[in-house]
């Protein structure tokens, strides 16, 4: 073993169970605090849009929305094929934690692309190619925590859920390039590595201060589920019980005198 | 701004429902994701046992 930092150590929910706690204040702060600066810059500094009015202002939700939905789908599915590789824990209490806040972030694309068809399209919904995919994404996620749910071994429900993670992958990249390979009524990629942003730069700013502002939010949100998860799989055991020390006095159990 | 000016901004060119609701959905519902986790952690935490246990078969 080399020497220095031993980023496997982390691996341990023992030790990564403090390093959350410590790190997930920084990422609720940061999300806050780019939210609104986001919403400032997309709501009150962007200009309005020539074509689209002041609807086109939902993109300041919907494509972080619409990002997250997947890059969270790539975490998840990485941290379920590394638990289904290494056996480790931590890699399956990761997918877990993963998972609602995908679906969530999948349900609001679809919520927020729902509320600018109507007023921009005519409709809230049609069955266009990247709507329909990003759809079978919501089942993706719901299918993963379904699976994991009805299945009462969690070792084993850590593999059947894991293996499907693995297999809905290919989803992504049909949601992702949906715009390129067949001609769909939703609009072609916001930004794109090979070409000059088309957007005004007050709307492309804000944008990206969303979508940084939406990152930071699902990383909290998923330090504290793991947190969580790991209490109830190994709340039994002797670290979790030296955690809870380290707790403000209101959340421990009141012991009883006589 | 005056409060004019404010109404007009609010009102989003006639497409208030549609900014609004799609604004006030992602706000709602990641607040009750985190209220949620919280109370979550809450009751984890109270309901620990006092002592290691062998976990249940």
């Amino acid at each position: 073993m080399k020497p220095g930092l031993n980023w496997f150590a982390f691996a341990a929910p023992q030790r990564f169970y403090p390093l959350a706690g410590r790190l997930l204040p920084w990422f609720a702060v940061a999300a806050a605090l780019l939210g609104v600066a986001g919403l400032y810059i997309g709501l009150v500094l962007a200009p309005t849009d020539a074509q689209q009015g002041e609807a086109y202002r939902i993109i300041f939700v919907h494509v972080p929305a619409a990002w997250m939905s997947m890059v969270i789908y790539l975490a998840m599915a990485g941290w379920a094929g590394a638990g289904l590789v290494f056996n480790s824990r931590l890699s399956s209490m990761m997918a877990c934690a993963l998972a609602p806040t995908g679906a969530l972030m999948t349900f609001l694309a679809l919520w927020t692309g729902a509320l600018w068809g109507k007023p921009t399209w005519g409709t809230w919904w049609v069955w266009d190619a990247r709507l329909t995919s990003e759809l079978v994404l919501l089942f993706l996620y719901i299918g993963f925590m379904a699976l994991h749910g009805a299945i009462e071994d969690t070792r084993r429900a850590d593999r059947a859920a894991g293996l499907l993670a693995l297999v809905g992958v290919v989803n992504v990249p049909i949601i992702y390039f949906s715009v390129k390979w067949w001609n769909t009524l939703h609009q072609g990629a916001s930004v794109s590595f090979t070409k000059a942003p088309s957007m005004a730069t007050p709307m492309l700013l804000g944008m990206l201060v969303m979508a940084l502002a939406f990152w930071m939010y699902c990383i909290a949100v998923t330090l504290m589920r793991v947190r969580a998860i790991m209490l109830e799989r190994e709340g039994h055991t002797g670290w979790a019980l030296a955690a809870r020390q380290s707790q403000p006095a209101a959340t421990r159990p009141q012991v009883e005198t006589r | 701004m005056n409060e004019s000016a404010w109404l007009v901004w609010a009102a989003m060119g006639g497409h208030a429902l549609y900014v609004w609701g799609s604004l006030g959905a992602c706000a709602l519902l990641m607040a009750a994701e985190c209220w949620l986790l919280r109370l979550r952690q809450r009751q984890l935490l109270r309901d620990l046992p006092q002592s290691p246990t062998r976990p249940q078969p």
